[in-house]
């Protein structure tokens, strides 16, 4: 078993391959057509084959040449910062756009060595205020504001 | 001459009190994302694309072009005050803009950035308008065929002006050109890649894809460092720089805007290559090199004044091209076709005064630049003590009601927050996203070109290097290849970059 050396040439390698693939095996239901005439499956087939190509290099290339490690330190503040991104899309049609501003603010707040409490709470309540502002009535924008649960629009 | 009476037209579309808004607001905007660390061009223009839906084309695509070069006015800024580029191509700016602050002449450097941007911004302006007309010309000769090995010479250009792996770099621009082409297929209607989620057989959208992997990846990294912010105090008692800086200053800012101008045309080109490139020149021509990062004014205009002129070149093709020759010119393309404007040579001739409005507006924005930005520093730097741990959830808010906003839909957001988690994965494999956006970009056009010049020579792939302008664009691109493997440029071209990041 050979040693991965440069692991950050070999996991891009690795991702490539998985992104080649899945466009041959998903793309595989497309009718391919002739070279004079593409059908829909016959370009995604060739980027899919190239992915392959270069993905292979890329991880033969990070067996043998020298990097440095990948290191995890920021998995921490990525993970607040996406689940508070996926949150508001959860809440925003159901509980309005102020109440998930003000979730959105607190929880990736949270993502910050520095977070209090207190300041999140505070900048919420200002943002939200201003998104509403801002957004609905400055753009116009058809948002639902306030929970419609309780018989907000 | 037609040149003058389009430019009235241009000037007319520009001067209009709407426009005039939308300018101004784009360059006070564009110089605040400047000014702050840890957000850019892109991603502002990426959170702003869903909004400008509502926006006259021409005002919408005024704002967005103000945005990225008032970011180069702004970024100066940050550099020279607080020693922390406000924006990646004020990187360099860093190196003798903060020394000249630290010297008690920061009034100085900011006076000779500003000045030298709203030059170089001039000839830019002045070049688009040149070029305009004979480039756009050559483009209407092309054939599929071209188009096609045009948009491969772009894409190879990029990569091998842009740093960091060749091998990853084309990678990159390959899923980019697969996320482009998710969606219904225009020939046969079918939908590829859309998992049977209906928001999907739209495609992907720009806004989208650019806010994941730019905005939220730019957050992520700002969060991992350290904040030290060490703000000036002392006051800026003289703006004006003194004659012997001045004499110093005014060829650096020539060599400066010339060789931003010429990169900026370049694909994969742009402001940040350009003030790089900018600063290793003026080191390399100064009687002085010893001076260089200790304070040598020429280290301040050289790199300020490409930038600029190359944020305003690099619209060169993709108004007369279509083909944008970095990422912010991509997110261009993605605000033109959501106001259903096809980029590309024919823009100038249905659309005139979208073209010469734009550039019109150009000239307007920084002119509005230079004389609004010295007297507002002040409360640029009063927004610099605004702690970052309060300033990235709004970030992120914004870019979250913008994405939503476009067609009231959380499947947006869903993939925002899926693209968002790629970026941080491709910035931990250094896998650099700028050729993913170029070639999310060109994936349909390419397709589309390539599809096109098939079907035309009945499947004879050899179209390709029997027309003459098809073949001279595909030897370009070779040679371009056959250089980076060359030791003596790929040495040159790893330097360039390195000298900002020292």
């Amino acid at each position: 078993m050979a040693k991965i050396r440069h692991p950050k040439d070999f996991f891009a390698g690795l991702m490539f391959i998985a992104f080649g693939l899945g466009a041959i095996i998903i793309g595989s239901g497309y009718p391919l057509g002739a070279a004079a005439r593409m059908g829909p499956g016959y370009f995604p087939r060739i980027l899919g084959i190239l992915l392959l190509v270069l993905g292979g290099a890329l991880s033969i290339r990070g067996l043998r040449l020298e990097g440095a490690k990948i290191t995890l330190e920021s998995s921490r503040p990525l993970i607040i910062l996406i689940g508070s991104v996926v949150l508001f899309a959860m809440t925003v049609s159901t509980l309005g756009l102020v109440l998930s501003s003000i979730l959105l603010i607190v929880v990736s707040s949270a993502a910050s060595k520095e977070f209090r409490w207190k300041e999140a709470l505070v900048s919420g309540v200002i943002l939200s205020a201003l998104s509403v502002a801002g957004f609905i009535w400055g753009l116009g924008l058809q948002f639902s504001v306030w929970p419609t649960f309780i018989g907000g629009r | 001459m037609d040149f003058l009476s389009h430019l009235a037209l241009g000037f007319g579309v520009a001067f209009t009190p709407v426009n005039l808004l939308y300018a101004l607001i784009g360059c006070l905007l564009g110089t605040l994302i400047g000014v702050l660390p840890g957000i850019g061009p892109v991603a502002t223009i990426a959170m702003l694309l869903p909004i400008t839906y509502g926006v006259p084309t021409v005002s919408a695509l005024i704002m967005l072009a103000g945005i990225y070069y008032g970011a180069q006015y702004g970024g100066s800024t940050t550099s020279i005050l607080v020693n922390l580029p406000g924006e990646a191509s004020s990187a360099v700016t860093c190196l003798d803009g903060y020394q000249m602050a630290r010297k008690g002449r920061a009034g100085a450097a900011l006076c000779v950035a500003a000045l030298g941007s709203f030059f170089a911004g001039c000839v830019g302006t002045l070049l688009l308008a040149a070029f305009a007309v004979p480039m756009t010309e050559l483009a209407l000769k092309f054939g599929p065929a071209e188009y096609f090995s045009l948009m491969v010479l772009g894409m190879i250009g990029a990569v091998v002006l842009a740093h960091g792996s060749l091998l990853k770099a084309v990678s990159m621009i390959i899923l980019g050109l697969l996320f482009g082409i998710v969606g219904t297929d225009v020939n046969s209607g079918m939908a590829r890649f859309s998992f049977g989620i209906p928001e999907l057989t739209d495609g992907i959208g720009t806004g989208q894809i650019a806010v994941g992997v730019f905005g939220f990846a730019e957050i992520l990294m700002s969060l991992s460092r350290k904040e030290t912010h060490d703000v000036l105090h002392e006051k800026l008692t003289s703006l004006m720089p003194n004659r012997q800086e001045v004499r110093r200053a005014i060829p650096a800012a020539i060599r400066g805007t010339t060789i931003g101008s010429l990169l900026g045309v370049l694909p994969g080109g742009g402001a940040l290559l350009a003030s790089f490139a900018a600063y290793g020149l003026e080191k390399r021509v100064s009687k002085r090199p010893q001076e260089f990062g200790k304070g040598a004014v020429e280290g301040v205009a050289g790199p300020e004044s490409a930038n600029n002129a190359a944020a305003q070149t690099s619209f060169i093709p993709l108004l007369t091209l279509g083909i944008p020759p970095n990422a912010v010119m991509a997110l261009m393309v993605g605000a033109m076709t959501i106001h259903n404007i096809q980029p590309g040579p024919q823009v100038m001739t249905s659309n005139p005064g979208l073209f010469w409005g734009l550039l019109a507006s150009m000239w307007i924005g920084n002119l509005m630049l230079v004389v609004l930005h010295l007297p507002l520093i002040g409360m640029w730097v009063k927004l610099l003590t605004v702690p970052y741990r309060l300033l990235y959830p709004a970030i992120l808010l914004f870019c979250s009601i913008g994405v939503y906003s476009l067609s009231n839909s959380t499947v947006d957001v869903y993939m925002t927050a899926l693209f968002g988690f790629m970026g941080y994965v491709f910035a931990k494999l250094e896998c650099e996203p700028a050729p993913l956006l170029l070639g999310f970009v060109l994936g349909p056009l390419l397709e589309e070109n390539l599809r096109r010049a098939m079907l035309l020579s009945r499947g004879d792939p050899t179209v390709f290097f029997t027309r003459p302008l098809s073949l001279t664009m595909l030897l370009l691109a070779g040679f371009l290849l056959l250089l980076i493997v060359a030791p003596q440029f790929r040495k040159t071209r790893e330097e360039a970059f390195q000298e900002g990041e020292a």
